[in-house]
């Protein structure tokens, strides 16, 4: 049992006493056991513990479980660390194994030898500390600052660096102005893809009148090839938290929601634990940190609906409904759920929220660019070599994010294009490869930022088919409730299926083109209007390929 | 036309463990129904609906709207195949046929024995792991032809 909070001085002495236990004399052995589990991290993380605890070595090696450590392409990974605080001489191992575990124990973790073949290699060269393997040193951890590091479900790990100080400054030492004004500053956007000022969207929902607000963190991570914010949830799920009790307080809110997909099983186990140990600390309940401010939190789990993604549509289902969208105005930072004013965040742009806060909007301002401030994650899968999770400043250009950190395209072949955004977005290909991504600039070439999946195609893949298949997905999960979605990107579907089956004709390129027009205009929520993107962008880029697949047909 | 009695009392509990809030844990008290019974019978939801007192065709229009759903019994094992578009690009299409062939089902039904039921999930967030696939609430990734095969295999058999 967690001892209640019930002060400022007692979260920080609960910081240091963790601070004391994070960075004590022993060999840390951290085990990401998230998405790893799928190539078998349990059974070496059992084997770690069953060695540890036979060996008699408790009081020498801890072994901690972790959140997404970003290198998954080498699954299972995990990091041994000297004795002490995280230090350069942290050491990465890949694809490990339950019978090389006693071998781990008595070289690496006992005599700091390195265990060549686990290790990272470039070239040929092995790269045994991580902060040498490029994948990380190219990287800049903000939101992941903690995944991969801290036990997730261990609260005492995320307040031992810091957590939720950001929050108890915002409560305690600052007026909800000064919160608005640096997250305004600091020049955030939202992270769910339409890159909406973050600051300007809790202004107004502070700003609307009501004796009820809600605030809900958007967890419905539906993107196909987008991963970010399930490894946010299951590796480091307290920074989600605090971001929600920052803005609850800010706008004036006492009840929020976080609706997650019930396909993450793991997120979701990880949230419940989080939002337990954070009530019995008394960081969720009522007069949290002796203050008068009241705060709680309820999980609504997503059916399966992509379209619940919308805010609107996300509102309904919490309300119980089917998840449809309605038409904006009125937004929902003055009517929202249940008609009052609900301030809706995605998963990474809450994540952000306690380091503007603690490190300050001219900190966080440094990073990316003029349009795009901060950091970005990336999933990036897909015919690259380090498949995983990435995080970058905003102006990094995709060839550095997947050529640099990414290694390259695997085999012999070639780079093509890399489908950002989702459905929702474009193919961008190798001609834009050195242009700095931020929101603006992916607009121009016809993608989206969108989420931050990043799927890299090579010679192999046929654009056409991939056009065919985002409106596949987006046809099927129309809600149909408008006409232009629901019948565009069904007769859109159409076309592309005849043409891909070598009976196009020449005019479906023009008819596409055209209902592309329409469906984007006359859609109602964000679905429709950006289902088209896909197919544009590949006829835009890669036309020869729809060329080649008419001139087949009749 | 006969139905199967099937026992409510279940029901009963999982609506009366919400309260009064009834109108936003619809859904939830639909989810929990589906995880007792595998299915939401019709006699389950008629339930559902006088107890929360919510129309049936406001609970139809729900369980038809999103996927999770289904009014027809699954199987034992449920393998959720991701079409995501790594997957997609790193040749599921194989791998689900594969699966397709050796159980001699399509998307969406069950085997003869009830033993499994074939789904397709538009991404369940492993792309690094593309091709990959779950069954029940277990990853399996990096699939091939030869792996799938073995992977349904475990889970065929009554010590599955």
């Amino acid at each position: 049992m967690l001892k209640r909070l019930k002060s400022y001085d007692d979260l920080v002495s609960m910081r240091k006493s963790g601070e004391k236990k994070f960075n004590q004399d022993k060999v840390k052995v951290s085990i990401c056991m998230t998405g790893c589990r799928a190539l078998g991290a349990e059974e070496v993380y059992d084997e770690f513990r069953k060695q540890v605890k036979k060996q008699k070595l408790t009081d020498k090696v801890e072994v901690i479980e972790t959140g997404c450590q970003g290198l998954c392409a080498r699954a299972p990974v995990m990091t041994i660390n000297p004795p002490g605080a995280f230090s350069h001489r942290r050491i990465f191992y890949g694809r490990v194994t339950t019978d090389i575990v006693p071998d781990i124990i008595s070289s690496t973790a006992l005599k700091g030898e390195v265990i060549n073949k686990l290790c990272y290699a470039e070239a040929g060269k092995k790269i045994p500390y991580l902060k040498d393997i490029p994948f990380y040193s190219k990287q800049k951890k903000i939101v992941l600052r903690n995944c991969g590091i801290i036990d997730p479900k261990n609260v005492e790990h995320y307040i031992a660096r810091k957590g939720y100080e950001a929050f108890a400054m915002a409560l305690l030492d600052v007026d909800p102005n000064y919160v608005i004004n640096e997250i305004t500053r600091s020049g955030l956007r939202g992270r769910g893809g339409a890159g909406f000022p973050t600051g300007l969207k809790w202004e107004f929902c502070r700003k609307a009148k009501s004796d009820t607000k809600y605030v809900i963190c958007n967890a419905d991570e539906g993107d196909p090839g987008a991963f970010m914010d399930r490894a946010v949830l299951e590796g480091d799920p307290h920074a989600v938290i605090e971001g929600m009790l920052i803005a609850a307080h800010t706008i004036g809110s006492e009840k929020g929601f976080i609706y997650v997909r019930a396909e993450y099983p793991i997120a979701v186990a990880h949230l419940k634990n989080a939002i337990a140990q954070a009530r019995e600390l008394n960081l969720l309940g009522n007069n949290i940190l002796g203050t008068e401010f009241n705060f709680d939190l309820e999980i609504k789990m997503g059916a399966g609906a992509f379209v619940c993604g919308e805010e609107t549509a996300l509102i309904a289902s919490i309300e119980g409904k089917r998840g449809m969208p309605r038409p904006r105005p009125p937004f929902p930072a003055n009517s929202g759920l249940w008609n009052k004013p609900t301030n809706i965040n995605n998963v990474e742009t809450l994540a952000n929220i306690p380091v503007v806060l603690s490190n300050g909007s001219e900190w966080y301002k440094q990073l990316g660019t003029k349009n795009g401030t901060g950091t970005k994650i990336f999933a990036l899968a897909g015919k690259v070599k380090n498949t995983g999770l990435v995080e970058v400043p905003m102006g990094t250009t995709l060839r550095e994010i997947i050529f640099d950190i990414g290694g390259g395209i695997p085999g012999r072949r070639e780079f093509k294009a890399a489908q950002m955004g989702g459905p929702s977005g474009g193919c961008v290909p190798a001609e834009h490869l050195d242009l700095p991504i931020d929101y603006e600039t992916v607009k121009e070439v016809g993608a989206i930022m969108g989420s931050g999946g990043l799927i890299v195609m090579d010679s192999d893949t046929s654009m056409v088919d991939i056009s065919k298949y985002f409106m596949d997905f987006v046809q099927d999960e129309s809600c149909g409730k408008c006409v232009p979605c629901r019948v565009g990107t069904k007769k859109m579907l159409d076309i592309l299926t005849r043409i891909t089956e070598g009976n196009g004709c020449r005019s479906d390129i023009e008819d596409l083109k055209e209902m592309a027009y329409v469906t984007k205009t006359a859609s109602l929520c964000g679905l429709g209007q950006t289902a088209p993107n896909p197919v544009l962008s590949t006829i835009r880029y890669f036309m020869n390929e729809y060329e080649d697949l008419l001139k087949t047909g009749s | 036309m006969a139905e199967k009695t099937i026992d409510l009392r279940p029901v009963k509990k999982i609506v009366a463990g919400y309260g009064n809030d009834k109108d936003s844990n619809l859904i939830a008290a639909l989810q929990q129904t589906q995880d007792e019974y595998g299915y939401l019978p019709k006699q389950a939801l008629k339930e559902v609906s006088r107890l929360m007192d919510v129309p049936l065709t406001r609970i139809f229009g729900i369980v038809t709207f999103y996927s999770q759903f289904t009014l027809i019994p699954r199987g034992r094992h449920a393998i959720k195949i991701c079409t995501g578009t790594a997957c997609h690009v790193k040749g599921v299409n194989d791998v689900k046929q594969k699966v397709k062939d050796q159980l001699n089902v399509v998307e969406g039904e069950t085997t003869a024995d009830y033993q499994f039921t074939l789904e397709t999930v538009a991404c369940i967030g492993t792309c690094f792991l593309a091709p990959v696939m779950m069954v029940d609430d277990r990853y399996f990734g990096k699939l091939t032809t030869d792996t799938v095969t073995d992977i349904v295999d475990r889970y065929t058999g009554d010590n599955a």
